[in-house]
């Protein structure tokens, strides 16, 4: 069970996430968009998604830091157990709570806006469903367990798997001491992932960071070949004269 | 110098009738698609009237164009690189759909299925196309037309506010004896164009060979900066596909050598297509001027002269055909707007040299002459009209000249002195010498000018060379293949980058899309493959191109 959980299902949703964006890229540049509804209902959303994507970019560095920086390293260069958990408790229940309301707000407005709603797909359905899961979980085991409940250093097991992965050597008994919640929030992350591919979230790869160093006015060639001259209206009116 | 050859067009708007011609066939091109239901390429507004989308000229609200900073540097009105990429996640400056007007539909089944021997009439109602939910129609692309509204909105039109005080409330006190004419507007495919230099996937460029500026659809991100860095707000997004679209200039149609459809169809004649050579170095520093009265004389020097032997042969050297050189020597566009100087540009103040410039209208004035008791077939006493009643002249300025009334004035005079030449030379066949000693030009300029202004035919209005290939072989290739089509793909406009092509057109009028699952413009994800089977898509370059 626990082989299946977490070795099997994260390296099927990571082949899915990593096939799935190739396979995107090369046939959907069309649908490559953040999808923008602003034009729809700009009042909410000049406040939800400011504050719904800051708290996604902070609740992604926090996951980088936490997942990805050994606990040795932050040791080593004398930061201790007890700073670090408060830097991260705090930082993480700060972004969470940005993103938490970005996104409750976020899909209010959504829902309660005719237009907007409207222009919903079942795949934004089935995002939104998926997002607030990951947002609910992550939340229950920041503030539920780690500020309310007794605590889980998910560094000393949790993330060492997370790292084995990658390292193509995952020991999946690291993960079976994990509380039930930190358990079903990696397990939903990795399925989250293999969705990622086939949502509006690819945009998150286009931020268009080149534009800082870019030349303001871009000048491109016409693409293919020059097309052959077309009759002008005297020819198309004298060939139709009977001769 | 850098030559490049630019394909621009002029308006003489004395001749709109304010038919909408323009705006309907360039709709029924490139529009009547779901998700830009909102959207016209062309429109044709009313002035004074505070256009569409509503008060777009007022930039100190919208952001548009560009502006010089303390240091006397051209910047973006709405801030620089890294203030834009901060805005991103929702854009301060982008208009709402209430700005432009929520787009209506009516249920005729209704009517068709009205039972015999009804009492009252049944009546269709109107639904928005978004929702299809009843609604009231309260406003629309040409709300304003005729001066509609006029006397409860036009004194809120920016060109009036931005007026000096004194002569706008002369304006409003004077309605009575109101003036009005139309002006139609396309996108400007400005040579500095704010619009692509805002755009942060980069996915907006301007042509290398004919200038036109485009929108790439497969770049393009959604990140709809480029709506409100353009002044004119001539770029727009398409909410079903959530990508940016713009007026192409008809771009299939110009690489063919045809007019663009706006001109084409346009029942007064007034449009005006040909090539003008420019020094793409001299760009920056004419959008730099100072003064912004010295914009429009700064934005003319950028033009090079199509008969000076050193320009044609930098054009030869940029590897043009001698058919574009041809082209740029009988270009009616060059000659209304150097030759003659009776062509000006459409709020030159924005800074982003815009490339459709206008013959203003002498009737406002004509009207004016007529109110104030003078004789409007009379050169002196339209002379005094122009020079006394600043009203019109003034209007103009704001529109074209960055409000500099001498300018504007200037040329509303040399047309006005080209009617009252042409009206002795016609009646009585005397030749008016003082007339011709007032513009400065000869009897013969000032009947090639009345021509080109008043009868000139088809081929002597678009002046169109077909777009070249500076490879050769890529010509016989062209000849072998036989796809030719405008839309890139289902639901794009055809402003794709990889030259794709489709095999029909695309026509969808559905109240509200049937499926949900697929945005228009995207393939689904799975299809029913020739044997019947269902599998997912496949194909790396969606459209077919090859």
């Amino acid at each position: 069970m626990n082989t299946l959980a977490f070795v099997v299902v994260p390296y099927l949703c990571l082949a899915v996430f990593v096939v799935g964006h190739v396979w995107r890229w090369r046939h959907d540049q069309m649908g490559w968009t953040t999808h923008t509804s602003q034009l729809l209902e700009g009042r909410l959303l000049r406040l939800a998604s400011p504050l719904f994507h800051l708290g996604a970019l902070g609740v992604v560095g926090g996951h980088v830091i936490g997942l990805l920086i050994p606990a040795s390293w932050t040791h080593a260069v004398g930061i201790s157990e007890h700073a670090y958990h408060v830097v991260a408790v705090g930082g993480g229940t700060v972004s969470g709570l940005m993103l938490a309301a970005g996104f409750v707000l976020l899909v209010i407005r959504r829902r309660m806006t005719p237009k907007v709603f409207r222009a919903t797909t079942r795949t934004d359905k089935l995002l939104y469903a998926a997002m607030g899961w990951m947002i609910l979980l992550g939340m229950t085991a920041t503030v539920g367990v780690n500020i309310f409940g007794e605590g889980y250093d998910y560094r000393e097991e949790l993330a060492v798997w997370f790292r084995q992965i990658f390292w193509l050597q995952p020991e999946s008994h690291l993960m079976a001491d994990a509380p039930l919640v930190y358990q079903a929030h990696a397990v939903s992350g990795f399925l989250f992932m293999a969705l990622w591919p086939f949502t509006r979230l690819v945009h998150v790869w286009s931020a268009p960071l080149a534009y800082l160093w870019r030349p303001y006015v871009v000048y491109r060639g016409r693409p293919g070949n020059a097309p052959t001259a077309s009759r002008t209206p005297s020819d198309v009116r004298d060939s139709a004269l009977p001769r | 110098m850098k030559l490049r050859a630019q394909v621009a067009m002029v308006m003489n708007l004395d001749k709109c009738i304010g038919c909408h011609t323009c705006s309907v066939t360039c709709k029924q091109t490139w529009t009547n698609r779901e998700g830009t239901e909102y959207v016209w390429f062309n429109n044709v507004e009313t002035k004074p009237g505070i256009g569409y989308p509503k008060h777009y000229e007022d930039q100190e609200r919208w952001h548009g164009g560009w502006k010089l900073d303390g240091k006397g540097r051209l910047v973006l009105r709405s801030g620089g690189r890294a203030k834009r990429l901060t805005r991103i996640f929702a854009n301060p400056d982008l208009p709402s759909l209430a700005d432009y007007y929520e787009p209506a539909t009516f249920d005729k089944d209704i009517l068709v299925n009205a039972p015999e021997g009804l009492l009252d009439t049944p009546v269709k109602q109107p639904r928005s196309a978004l929702t299809g939910e009843p609604m009231a129609i309260e406003w629309g692309a040409n709300w304003e037309d005729g001066l509609g509204g006029a006397h409860e909105r036009a004194d809120t039109d920016p060109n009036i506010v931005a007026m000096e005080k004194a002569t706008s409330e002369k304006v409003r006190f004077e309605f009575e004896k109101t003036f009005m004419f139309h002006l139609p507007r396309i996108c400007e495919h400005c040579l500095n164009p704010a619009c692509v230099s805002a755009c942060p996937s980069g996915a907006m460029y301007k042509r290398e060979e004919d200038g036109i500026v485009l929108v790439d659809q497969d770049k393009c991100r959604g990140w709809r900066m480029c709506v409100s860095a353009c002044p004119y707000k001539k770029v727009y997004v398409n909410h079903a596909t959530g990508k940016a679209e713009k007026c192409t200039f008809c771009f299939p149609r110009i690489e063919a050598g045809q007019p663009t459809i706006c001109s084409e169809t346009c029942v007064g004649r007034l449009r005006y297509l040909g090539i003008v050579f420019y020094d793409e170095d001299a760009v920056l520093a004419a959008a730099s001027v100072e003064d912004e009265h010295d914009l429009l004389d700064a934005q003319r020097a950028v033009f090079l002269d199509p008969h000076d032997p050193a320009v044609q042969q930098a054009a030869r050297e940029a590897g043009m055909p001698q058919e574009w050189l041809d082209a740029a020597e009988a270009s009616p566009v060059w000659r209304l707007i150097s030759d003659y100087k009776i062509a000006l540009p459409l709020h030159p103040e924005y800074r982003t040299l815009p490339m459709v410039w206008y013959v203003p209208p002498l009737s406002p004035v004509l009207d004016a002459v007529g109110a104030a008791g003078r004789d409007d077939a009379d050169a002196d006493d339209v002379f005094h009209t122009i020079r006394d009643l600043r009203i019109p002249v003034e209007y103009l300025a704001e529109l074209f000249t960055a409000g500099d009334a001498d300018a504007a004035a200037g040329v509303l005079m040399k047309l006005a002195a080209m009617r009252s030449y042409m009206r002795s030379r016609t009646l009585d066949g005397t030749v008016a010498e003082d007339l011709l000693e007032k513009m400065g030009m000869s009897a013969d300029e000032v009947e090639a000018m009345y021509r080109l202004l008043a009868i000139a035919k088809y081929d002597e209005r678009y002046v169109i060379p077909t777009a070249y290939t500076k490879d050769a072989a890529a010509l016989e290739a062209q000849a072998a293949s036989t796809s030719d089509c405008s839309l890139d793909c289902e639901g794009g406009p055809g402003m794709g980058g990889s030259g794709g092509a489709t095999t029909a057109t695309v026509e969808k009028f559905h109240l509200v899309a049937d499926d949900d699952g697929v945005r228009p413009g995207r393939t689904p994800w799975k299809s029913r493959r020739s044997d019947g089977r269902l599998g997912l898509s496949l194909d790396p370059m969606p459209g077919g191109a090859s």
